[in-house]
This record gives C-alpha cells, sequence and structure tokens, in this order.
C-alpha cells in the first residue's frame, strides 16, 4: 500500500508541477466556487442569525402564545394573569414577558433614523439580555435602555448616553427620551438591531393603533418566556401549562425560531443556492478531469502496458484530484476571510465556524466525487486499444 | 514441456476474432523461439498479425489457444493481475509513438520502471543515467520529453525498456516516426545493447531496412509464419530486396 500510495503521489505530484498553470486554473475556479459556497453559507447564517439571534440566545426552553396565533409572536396577544398563571405551574422556574415592536432610533449625529426592534422585557427576569457592558435594567427607574451590540454599532451609543426613539401613536409621531445603561452582546430581532426597555416603558412607548390610544385596557404582551426548573423535563412541563392555562399553546425555542417569519423559507432558499453551487462544482471538476483524461488515454495506455496496476492509476486521479480541489479551497478560504473583513456590520453576513467547516468539507468532497467517472474512465482504459494495438 | 533456454517460446498460437464480416484468424498456429542476446525482427505486411502476435507476446493480450512461456512460465494461464507483474517484471516495451510521460524528464521516465519495481536507489538511478549517456542523452538527462526530438525520445524509451533488467524486450515499429538516418542509429543501438545485455529482443516492423541489424527475421502473412531467415546472407538478401512481404 505504502508503495502504491508513493508512486500514485510521486506521479500525481509531478503532473501538477510540470503543468502547473493549467492546474492552478482548475484551483482558481475551485477557489470561486469555494468563495460563493462561503459567502451564501454566511448569508444564510447571517439572515438566519439576524432573525432569530434574540431567541435562540434565550434562557428560556418554551415560549408561550395566544391560541391559534400560529406561532406568529406579532399575532400573539397575552396579557399578565397568564404570566402569573404560568409562573404557578409546577416546574417553572421563572417567566418573563415579551413585547414585541418597531421603533426609529434619532441618532446624535442626525442623519436617517436607524429602525430598530423595541423589544418590552421583564428586568431581572427571563428574557433580558446578558450586559456585556454597563448594567442591566433597573425594577425602579421606567427610561432605561439597553441596546444590543449592533445597535451600538450603527448608532454609535455608548453607555450613559440618552436615546431618543420616535414611534406613531395613532396618528401621531411620539418622540420619548430613554437612557442607555448597558450594552448587551448580538441580540437582533427580525433583522433589526434591538433596544430592550422594561415591560411597562414599552407599553407607554411603543406604537399603538388611534384605538388602543384611547383605551385603558390592562398591559397586554406578546408571548411569555418561559425557564424551566430541569430543562430535560420542558416536554412534561409544557404538557402542565397547557393542561392548566387556558387560551395558549406552548413552543419549544426550536420550534419557535423555525415558526419566525420567513425564516424557513430563507434558510431553504439559501441551503438550496449553496447545495446548486456546489452541484454545479462538482460538475465543473468532474468536466475537468474527464477532458484532462480523454486527452491522456495514450499515457494512461503506456502505463498500464509497462506494468502498471489500475490502484496506481486511480489513486494517482484521486491523490491530484484531492490536492487540486485542496488548493482551490484554501485560496477560496482565504479569500472569502479577507473579503469578510472589508464588510461592514449592516451586511449580515456571519462567518459561523461549523456552517463554514460543513461548507469546507462539502467542498473538499466534491473534487473526489467529481472525478469519479473520469477515475473510472481511467481504470477502463484498455493498454491495446490506447496504443492503437488493436485489430 | 518447459524448455528454458529460450527466453520466450510460443506453441501454435491461435488467435481469432469476431468481427460483423465473421470469424478472423489474425493469428495461426504460429510457434516461435527467441533465445537470450539474440534479436528477432517480425515483419510483414499489414493485417499479418504481426501486432497481434507482438500484443500477445506482451502479454497484453491473450491468445485463442496455445500456450506462451516466458522464462519458462506460462503467460496464457495467468490472471490479469500476475500478467500485468510479468509486463512490469519481464518485460521491457517501446512503442510506435506516446512512449514517454510528457510530464517527466527523460531520466524519470527511464527511473519509472525501477520505480514501478520497488528498486529505485541511488545504484539504479546512476545506472538509469549511465544508460542514457551511452545512448548519447547524457546532456538531456533532466530534459522534459517535449524538449526531446524523435529518436532522442525513442532513445529514452530503449533505456526505460531495458533499465529493470526484462527478460524480453519487445519493440512496435521504434522507427515508424523517424527519418532513416535516426531510425539506423536507433536500431543499431538497441540491437547492441540487447545483444550487450543478453536479452531476447523482437522488433515488430514493415521497414525491411531495419532488419540489417538484427539476428533473424521472421516474416509473418494472413496470420501465418511464412519464412525464417536465419543467416545474415538471406537478411541481407531480404533487407536490399525491401519488398516487405
Amino acid at each position: 500500500m505504502k508503495r502504491v500510495l508513493g508512486i500514485s503521489a510521486y506521479l500525481a505530484v509531478k503532473e501538477i508541477w510540470r503543468n502547473r498553470a493549467r492546474f492552478l486554473l482548475v484551483s482558481l475556479v475551485i477557489a470561486l466556487i469555494t468563495l460563493l459556497v462561503l459567502f451564501i453559507a454566511a448569508l444564510g447564517e447571517g439572515l438566519g442569525n439576524g432573525n432569530r439571534e434574540y431567541i435562540s440566545k434565550l434562557d428560556a426552553q418554551l415560549i408561550a402564545y395566544q391560541a391559534k396565533s400560529d406561532f406568529l409572536i406579532s399575532a400573539s396577544r397575552l396579557d399578565r394573569d397568564r404570566l402569573a398563571s404560568i409562573r404557578r405551574v409546577a416546574g417553572v422556574q421563572d417567566v418573563g414577558m415579551l413585547g414585541t415592536a418597531n421603533a426609529n432610533i434619532i441618532l446624535p449625529g442626525g442623519g436617517e433614523p436607524l429602525k430598530a426592534a423595541l423589544l418590552g422585557i421583564e428586568p431581572g427576569h427571563v428574557g433580558e439580555p446578558p450586559i456585556v457592558q454597563g448594567r442591566p435594567l433597573s425594577t425602579k427607574l421606567a427610561d432605561e435602555v439597553i441596546i444590543d451590540r449592533s445597535t451600538a454599532l450603527r448608532s454609535g451609543l455608548q453607555v450613559g448616553d440618552p436615546l431618543r426613539i420616535r414611534v406613531t401613536q395613532g396618528t401621531r409621531d411620539e418622540f420619548y427620551e430613554l437612557r442607555v445603561v448597558g450594552i448587551s452582546d448580538g441580540q437582533q430581532y427580525a433583522l433589526q438591531p434591538s433596544i430592550f426597555v422594561p415591560f411597562f416603558t414599552w407599553e407607554q412607548v411603543r406604537p399603538k393603533s388611534e384605538a388602543e390610544v384611547n383605551s385603558g385596557n390592562d398591559p397586554v404582551g406578546n408571548v411569555i418566556l418561559i425557564k424551566v426548573k430541569d430543562p430535560a423535563q420542558a416536554e412534561s412541563v409544557s404538557q402542565r401549562i397547557s393542561a392548566q392555562v387556558n387560551n395558549i399553546e406552548i413552543a419549544t425555542v426550536a420550534a419557535a425560531i423555525q415558526a419566525l417569519p420567513g425564516y424557513s423559507a430563507q434558510q431553504s432558499t439559501l441551503n438550496t443556492q449553496g447545495g446548486f453551487t456546489l452541484f454545479i462544482g462538482l460538475l465543473v471538476i468532474g468536466g475537468f478531469f474527464q477532458i484532462q483524461i480523454l486527452q491522456k488515454v495514450a499515457q494512461i495506455g503506456v502505463l498500464k502496458a509497462i506494468g502498471t496496476t489500475n490502484t496506481i492509476v486511480a489513486a494517482t486521479f484521486v491523490i491530484q484530484i484531492s490536492l487540486v480541489t485542496l488548493i482551490g479551497v484554501a485560496i477560496g478560504g482565504l479569500l472569502s476571510f479577507l473579503f469578510s473583513l472589508t464588510f461592514p456590520p449592516t451586511v449580515p453576513i456571519v462567518f459561523n465556524g461549523t456552517t463554514s467547516a460543513i461548507a469546507i468539507a462539502a467542498l473538499l468532497l466534491i473534487g473526489p466525487l467529481g472525478g469519479l467517472v473520469s477515475i473510472r474512465y481511467a481504470v477502463r482504459i484498455e493498454p491495446l486499444k490506447a496504443l492503437g494495438l488493436s485489430i | 514441456m518447459k524448455n528454458t533456454s529460450y527466453s520466450i517460446e510460443t506453441r501454435s498460437i491461435i488467435k481469432t476474432y469476431q468481427s460483423d464480416f465473421g470469424v478472423i484468424q489474425a493469428v495461426d498456429d504460429v510457434s516461435l523461439q527467441v533465445s537470450p542476446g539474440e534479436f528477432v525482427a517480425l515483419v510483414g505486411p499489414s493485417g499479418s498479425g504481426k501486432t497481434t502476435m507482438l500484443s500477445i507476446l506482451a502479454a497484453l493480450l491473450k491468445p485463442t489457444s496455445g500456450s506462451i512461456l516466458l522464462d519458462g512460465q506460462d503467460i496464457s494461464a495467468m490472471s490479469e493481475t500476475e500478467r500485468v507483474a510479468l509486463r512490469r517484471e519481464k518485460i521491457g516495451f517501446t512503442f510506435q509513438a506516446n512512449n514517454l510521460l510528457p510530464y517527466l524528464t527523460a531520466v524519470e521516465n527511464v527511473e519509472l520502471m525501477l520505480r514501478l519495481n520497488n528498486k529505485l536507489d541511488k545504484a539504479g538511478s546512476l545506472r538509469a543515467q549511465e544508460l542514457l549517456a551511452r545512448l548519447g542523452l547524457g546532456q538531456r538527462l533532466n530534459n522534459l520529453t517535449g524538449q526531446l526530438s524523435g529518436g532522442q525520445q525513442q532513445r529514452v524509451a530503449i533505456a526505460r525498456a531495458l533499465i529493470h533488467n526484462p527478460s524480453l524486450v519487445l519493440a512496435d515499429e521504434p522507427t515508424a516516426s523517424l527519418d532513416t538516418e535516426r531510425a539506423y542509429q536507433v536500431v543499431e543501438t538497441f540491437a547492441g545493447l540487447i545483444h550487450e545485455q543478453n536479452r531476447a529482443g523482437i522488433m515488430v516492423t514493415h521497414d525491411l531496412r531495419m532488419c540489417e541489424f538484427v539476428d533473424r527475421v521472421l516474416q509473418m502473412r494472413d496470420g501465418k509464419l511464412v519464412a525464417t531467415y536465419n543467416d545474415r546472407k538471406s537478411i541481407m538478401k531480404l533487407v536490399n530486396s525491401r519488398a516487405g512481404d
């Protein structure tokens, strides 16, 4: 085996080196495919992350929605009575109301207002994001706000800065003055940077219809975030809540992410694009090596005639294809990294380690896979025919 | 019964093909023997069966019937794997064209046979260089084959055919792509090395002038061996006739 690999590697490397311009060209094509696949993967990750980031980072296992809301956060309405009811269910450790809305942040330096997700949470309860700078929301002061890292990056706001938001209530634009007390890690929601205010503040400052402005109803949030004592028992807790609390439906966090508007469709579209790009790569590599083998029929015939085994012939091509693919993927990976450094934070591109590793593994596999047909062809070449000795 | 005094011996070789026009008898009851140090030419017109015979001798093609003994071993009974190993270890080849790997240098092409036989060491590498130098390619060792003329390429192929000390050396029209002067040089060198290294050599050629350097000429027609020219006088008469068949 060692001898076979030694001879195969020798022949493969010699041919690549002595025809390096031609092989480099193929590697560059693979590099471009790699660039495309990695960017599609990063775009998928970035868009998906922008949609689910806050939900996926929640320290909760379950989310309660209004019954028949189809697990759409924006379509769900839950009052505080249900919050209290859920809190009393055995196995529940903590609950927090979540209200979602949109607001425009008036930037201190002027310019276009920054559109952000305005999220109402319960200070000190599940739903409040972890703070990386400053402090969490207090339970006493209503004008406090936590901004997530993407808001901080895009607005330039710091801890202690005043934050002015504009919302439409009824038919009027209203402006509210808040104060940044903390900055969390990235917590985007619905592809927007997020700002977090106490739930009762949220109830006051959120956009409202004319009817809502004039009514004196009790505050209503969208969903209730539930942290269970033992995450392994989340399913049974979910069943208990459903049995004990009326007019709600429960989803796990993973199911809630899938139910986010457009999330599944967006991810499947991007995954399909990535898959097609890989498929095109497979055809390109397969086509190149097939043409190359057709040009080398006589050489392969000579090799076989002088006693080279099919194993050596096949291994030579596998090594050659793998090397060319590896070089291409390495160049493509490096280019992707360099390009990623030039993108502003507003572009939803995230190079996630796992996603990139899967994409790279897939790219490394398409070389040998694409070359399978040509390897099979090479192995089946008859030296007699290749050398023109057959009658 | 084995006769180990011959490097190669064939007994009543028959090769038939099925074609659209019926059964074709490409080789018809051919028996021949070649001893170590003997250089034999196989001549005949197109379609006479000489290339088929060469393919059978090279263990590239199985005969329909008959036996081929190389160093006493019956090739016709061997499996494909055994025949691949036999070609690598006991047979040296030169072909009409496309002889060499274009991405290897002259010396690397020659060393390839040693590499395939797991015999490439410093001494082997030195032997390859010396052999190429003897063939007038001492200054061309590290040239890629594309940088060599047709004659030089054939000489590299001759070196490759001999470097691993095979029992049998086969040449298929080695002068087909060469001009007359280079053709003479190549065959003369080839013959010299076969005699010197005591190998059995068989050359298929349609150019009777090249028979000047061989020890025996076997003439084929319609798949049969129709004449044998053993002595120098009769060989030279054939060479001068240039009749071909």
